[in-house]
């Protein structure tokens, strides 16, 4: 609104000055409620991780270490050395998925290590969430990827390695690239793009 | 009755009077009377936040087993806190109270979060990152809207497998007769009034960068549930909700603040929300990779799909009903689409071999409950009643045959009818987005049966 009036009483309209209306209607709040985060917020909220690591903090661990944090921390509910249990598997089911009895792991299913260092991170251990430090969530992920036969013992996993770091099942997914189908606006599922079979 | 203008109560008792009788029992000719007001407290009751009739016993159920068991002598696994279903069966209208309304918990405890202490961070990919208290965002202009919910996993086969694994073990009758396929399977959907702020005008105020194609929405919850949600629907039509349905939200709604994003499967709708990431791209989380993935028959998964299908459900009379006799009912049930209004709705009562158009209760919303009625005139025999429904797009809600053809692999589109159970055993690991007719069989006797989860071997 403010953009037309000007518009209106001008006789004389640089384009300069059209760029930087268009420019400040862009960029400029409407309601001017809120205020900027405190770095100290920043720092402790902004800790989900996504594939590209870029929230991942310092620090680094070896499955070595990862093993005493495991059986001290998660042991009691995903079993001695993550397979028995009762709670969900970690460990194991290479080979499984396109068989009857398709055992989903970290080691089999999950397709991005970051995801691993995400989840333990926030939401485990249960009741103690967010407790653990840094190094203790990278020796645990270490940890996962040794016993699921992806690293060695003694491999070091830190920022770095855990975004190069392959997944056995990275390509187990369709689409390939969902972050391409935002952008096409093809992101409504697949079912809708196909029609029932008639009766 | 002194007074002019005498009140009920008063009519009545003289009327009694009159005739000779006990106050409150007004015989009719078959011997029955008016009911009679006879209120059991000897104090007054508090009315300053109401309560129902202690006539009404309609109640929120808990999953039966649930896609992991929780084991004896175990706490509950993270992000399994439990679920409370929705009684469907004794639905009416298309608003479900709050106190109803179906919740899957996660983590380790219910959020008991203080509304002064919230904050909401939007950051990331935007000019200015903004941290809003609820204070500030009840001073934004806000909007109400009628939204349904429904879980990801709702009317999955691996709900009612689990239904009937923890009956036969429970053994109990009392249990199995309290148990019904409308609510264990079904009663993760609910619809409800939010009132809130668009997500759009946050992400306006906060000016999205030009690359940005992806959200992160983050919880405040013990598990910190999180998910990936594509920035144009958040700028679509994404609400930061804080009321439900003319309250507060309830605690295992999200309170004090919680994603609403319509006509997409329930693990999008984030509650407790405290942070909005902007970003370039998905995620990844667990919830959108290690679950809420669809693992096909090949040992490929299929991710990133959001939108509920076209759905509708008789929920009058369905398997908690039992039909006193021949004669009048009125068939009544809901039907939604995630992806738009409800246009047409259909219902069988011959087993699917004719179907007459069903009443739709006005006002038919998109990405909402729809109300739908038929009077029936039951004649006694057995039967199969079902609904199917259309959306505005043509949609069309699919058999299970069907939707197990749209869910197989698409090199193996023509799955026979007769190897249907097989499919579903190898496919069905974790199948969502489930939105099959449910066939409800009548009994001669009135008993009331679900008539398609029953053909699967558990």
């Amino acid at each position: 609104m403010r953009c037309t009036s000007i518009l209106r009483s001008s006789f004389i309209l640089p384009a300069v000055a059209l760029l930087a209306c268009t420019a400040a209607m862009a960029q400029s709040p409407t309601y001017k409620v809120g205020r900027p985060p405190t770095d100290a917020e920043m720092h402790s909220w902004d800790n989900v991780v996504g594939s590209d690591g870029k929230e991942l903090p310092s620090g680094s661990g070896t499955a070595k270490e990862g093993a005493k944090i495991y059986a001290a921390k998660c042991s009691f509910c995903h079993g001695k050395t993550g397979v028995e249990g009762p709670y969900p598997r970690l460990v194991g089911g290479t080979g499984t998925l396109n068989t009857p009895n398709p055992i989903m792991t970290t080691g089999s299913f999950w397709p991005f290590a970051t995801t691993i260092w995400d989840y333990i991170n926030r939401s485990m251990p249960r009741d103690t969430e967010g407790t653990l430090t840094p190094d203790e969530v990278y020796s645990l992920t270490a940890f996962l990827l040794f016993r699921n036969d992806i690293i060695k013992d003694t491999d070091v996993m830190d920022r770095k390695s855990m975004v190069e770091l392959q997944m056995p099942n990275r390509n187990g997914f369709y689409p390939a690239n969902p972050e391409s189908t935002t952008k096409n606006g093809n992101w409504k599922p697949n079912w809708n793009q196909a029609k029932p079979a008639s009766k | 009755m002194s007074s002019k203008t005498p009140n009920r109560r008063g009519f009545l008792k003289g009327s009694a009077a009159l005739a000779g009788l006990a106050v409150g029992a007004i015989p009719f000719a078959n011997g029955e009377t008016f009911a009679v007001d006879k209120p059991e407290e000897e104090s007054p009751l508090d009315l300053s936040y109401g309560t129902r009739s202690h006539f009404e016993s309609s109640v929120r159920s808990v999953t039966l087993g649930g896609v992991r068991d929780i084991v004896p002598g175990m706490p509950p696994p993270a992000g399994e806190m439990g679920q409370r279903l929705t009684p469907l069966q004794d639905s009416v209208g298309i608003i479900t109270p709050a106190s109803l309304h179906f919740m899957t918990g996660r983590g380790s405890h219910l959020p008991d979060i203080d509304p002064r202490e919230h904050r909401l961070m939007i950051h990331g990919m935007v000019d200015r990152p903004l941290v809003f208290t609820m204070e500030e965002l009840k001073r934004l202009p806000s909007i109400s809207r009628i939204y349904f919910l429904e879980c990801t996993g709702n009317s999955g086969l691996s709900h009612y497998k689990a239904m009937v694994k923890t009956l036969r073990a429970a053994n109990s009758p009392e249990l199995t007769k309290s148990t019904h396929v409308i609510q264990q399977v079904h009663g993760r959907t609910a619809t409800s009034e939010w009132t809130g702020v668009p997500l759009s005008l946050l992400l306006k105020e906060a000016g999205v960068q030009k690359n940005a194609s992806w959200l992160v929405a983050e919880g405040g919850d013990a598990g910190k549930h999180s998910k990936s949600i594509p920035l144009e629907k958040g700028m679509d039509d994404v609400l930061v909700a804080y009321a439900q349905n003319g309250e507060a939200l309830r605690r295992e709604n999200g309170y004090p603040l919680r994603l609403i994003v319509p006509g997409f499967q329930g693990v999008n709708n984030v509650k407790y929300i405290r942070s909005i990431k902007v970003v370039d791209k998905p995620y990844y989380l667990k919830v959108e990779t290690a679950n809420y993935t669809n693992l096909k028959p090949d040992g490929k998964a299929s991710w990133y799909e959001y939108q509920v299908g076209p759905k509708s459900l008789i929920t009058y009379p369905s398997d908690a009903h039992t039909l006193p006799g021949r004669g009048l009912y009125q068939i009544s049930g809901l039907a939604w689409s995630g992806r738009g209004a409800i246009s047409k709705v259909e219902v069988s009562t011959d087993s699917g071999r004719t179907w007459k158009d069903a009443n739709l209760q006005q006002p038919i919303l998109r990405k909402a409950h729809t109300r739908f009625r038929m009077p029936w005139n039951w004649d006694g025999a057995e039967t199969h009643i079902m609904s199917r429904c259309t959306n505005e797009y043509g949609d069309i809600q699919p058999t299970m045959i069907e939707l197990a053809q749209l869910w197989g692999d698409t090199r193996e589109p023509h799955i026979p009818a007769a190897d249907i159970e097989k499919f579903w055993e190898s496919a069905a690991i974790m199948e969502f987005l489930s939105n099959p007719i449910q066939p409800w069989k009548v009994g001669q006797d009135g008993s009331v049966q679900d008539a398609l989860y029953i053909n699967f071997k558990v």
